[in-house]
């Protein structure tokens, strides 16, 4: 790889400045080599804290995409609040970090050997890989439901095209129409993120066709903040919006995007617009490197995040099962930041610390009311990752719209600082 | 290695001087890396959340105690204040003294 030479200058600048850095022992860490494959919160967040913490170790990030457009806020793009470019990040930020960028997609990786490759032809070596690829969509789990019903009848779980779709399918709806939010069962990315959703649309619905209705069909009786946000549903929307709980309807059997018709065990409904969430497991490359268990997700060691099926490689974010930890962008830097200095340690042959992880998410449940549920996070006696007792919750029930309106606005707040924190 | 390249690297071996050495640095860099996400990159908070860069080690060690306690009432840090011990909050109140 001609980037070979490039990055081994790079070391010997850096390497000079590192026994000051953090008191580590530099010179066992100098020359060594990360792959990080994923730029998305896990990925970036991981490469960009290890060149910060130990800028002797190169590290190279692997990111198939010129712009991460996140998840999070694409319901108000989808709401009509926010345009597509708010949401969209692009990866100089990573560049200026001291990063090596690759845009491609890795397709395999052989970790005894130390080789990463990539679906244009390329290879890339390592000492350690970092596996962050997010989720797939299981096209295999709803009946009628694959790639060309997502066309007709969006997810919008990965932002980008799938997120606009939706919004012009409410955009084209008239006014008197139904639209329907199907939500999976757990685990999934974002457990508040569906019942955000059903928010900002309704604010939406409300705001320009205030005679339609939002169905929210859900795979649960119980779901994030619940009692947060039906409070807030009966207070902004009234009886726009109806939750109906698996008990009543029963788990969804298929879907007709041609007709429409979303059919479960107990019922059918017929709407004009459907958000189908399928249910999800790690990304592809996961499955492909053996990294995924039963069920599709990742194991992996609460401190190091090396896969406890592949030796060598550390899997992050979504894709894996992490504990109490939610699937959400804010625990996915939060696992990647910990991975750094874990990765920083071992390869200066030292034994990793113990970690420490924060987790809030933040939810609009219109444009001037925002909820949260927050954690901290340590590696319990159960050798699992475990929220701190006594600590965390979600917001006040009784809060007041002082407090909803200053939550609205930390919520913004929230995302301008992760995403210059990552991407900036 | 490009210009650009070189400014960045240069940038960064400057700002990593500025933290505290040691093992000491590394666990505060561990307790304080989530408060990143919502005050910014090493506190400085470019949205509606205050930032915390540059606030003094002890006022920032009574700020999160207070929290903690509840003798200090926001929308979120009480929460988030519960989580960590006192030797934890002097930790992470020498990171951000010392980033100053
Ligand atoms: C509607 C919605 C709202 C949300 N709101 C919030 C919120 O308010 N707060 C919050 O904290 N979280 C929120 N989330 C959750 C958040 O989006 C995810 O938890 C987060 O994206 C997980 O980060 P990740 O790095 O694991 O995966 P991703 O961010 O998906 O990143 C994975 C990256 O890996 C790349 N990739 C995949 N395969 C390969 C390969 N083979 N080679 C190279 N690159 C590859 C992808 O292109 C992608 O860029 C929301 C999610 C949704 C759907
Ligand atoms: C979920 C977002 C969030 C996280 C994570 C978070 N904070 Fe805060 N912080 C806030 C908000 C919002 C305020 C304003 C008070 C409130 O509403 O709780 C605040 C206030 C503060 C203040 C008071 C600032 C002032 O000028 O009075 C300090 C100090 C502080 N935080 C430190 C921290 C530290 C240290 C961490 C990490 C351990 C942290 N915060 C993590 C959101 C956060």
């Amino acid at each position: 790889m001609t980037a070979t030479a490039l990055t081994r200058r790079h070391l010997i600048g850096t390497a000079l400045a590192a026994p000051l850095v953090l008191g580590r022992p530099a010179a066992a860490a100098a020359g060594a080599r990360v792959a990080v494959v994923g730029a998305g919160f896990a990925g970036a967040s991981c490469a960009r804290a290890l060149r910060r913490i130990a800028p002797e170790i190169a590290v190279t990030l692997i990111e198939p995409e010129a712009q991460i457009v996140t998840c999070p806020f694409s319901n108000l793009v989808i709401a009509g609040m926010a345009e597509i470019g708010s949401v969209s990040h692009g990866l100089d930020g990573l560049r200026a970090a001291g990063i090596e960028v690759i845009a491609d997609r890795a397709i395999g990786a052989d970790a005894g050997k130390g080789k990463l490759t990539l679906a244009g032809g390329g290879e890339v070596g390592f000492d350690r890989l970092v596996v962050a690829p997010g989720i797939d969509l299981r096209f295999d789990a709803i009946a009628g439901y694959d790639a060309a019903a997502a066309e007709i009848m969006p997810h919008a779980w990965k932002a980008g095209a799938q997120t606009l779709l939706l919004r012009a399918r409410l955009e084209a709806m008239a006014d008197g129409g139904t639209v329907a939010i199907v939500v999976p069962a757990n685990p999934y990315r974002c457990p508040p993120g569906p019942y955000e959703r059903a928010s900002l649309i309704a604010h939406y619905l409300k705001t320009n066709k205030p005679r339609s209705k939002l169905l929210v069909i859900d795979g649960k009786d119980t779901f994030s903040k619940q009692g947060l946000f039906l409070d807030g549903w009966a207070e902004l929307y009234g009886p726009l919006v109806e939750w109906i709980p698996v008990s009543q309807a029963g788990s969804l059997l298929a879907v007709d995007p041609a007709k429409g018709e979303i059919v479960t065990e107990f019922s059918r409904f017929v709407v004009d617009v459907a958000n189908i969430i399928p249910p999800q497991r790690a990304g592809a490359l996961a499955q492909t490197l053996g990294l995924a268990g039963e069920g599709g997700w990742c194991s992996v060691d609460p401190v190091s995040f090396e896969s406890l099926l592949v030796p060598g490689v550390h899997v992050l974010g979504d894709a894996i099962i992490a504990g109490a930890m939610p699937k959400s962008g804010f625990a996915a830097s939060s696992q990647g930041k910990a991975c750094a200095h874990a990765l920083a340690a071992v390869l200066g042959g030292e034994a990793p610390q113990a970690p420490s992880f924060i987790n809030t998410c933040y939810s609009l449940v219109g444009p001037e009311y925002g909820i949260s549920v927050a954690d901290v996070f340590r590696v319990g006696g159960s050798g699992k990752i475990e929220a701190v007792e006594g600590a965390g919750g979600t917001s006040p029930r009784d809060a007041g719209a002082d407090v909803r309106r200053d939550e609205a606005r930390y919520a913004h707040g929230w995302y301008a600082s992760i995403t210059t924190d990552i991407w900036g | 290695m490009t210009a650009g390249k070189r400014g960045a690297l240069l940038g960064l071996v400057l700002t990593s001087l500025a933290l505290p050495a040691g093992a000491e640095g590394a666990r505060g860099d561990m307790l304080a890396g989530s408060c990143a996400a919502c005050h910014g990159p090493e506190g400085q908070s470019p949205g509606a959340i205050p930032a915390i860069a540059g606030i003094a080690a002890e006022d920032m060690a009574r700020l999160l105690s207070e929290y903690r306690s509840g003798a200090l009432e926001g929308t979120v840090m009480n929460r988030i204040a519960r989580g960590f011990t006192d030797d934890e909050i002097a930790a992470i109140a020498a990171y951000f003294a010392a980033l100053r």
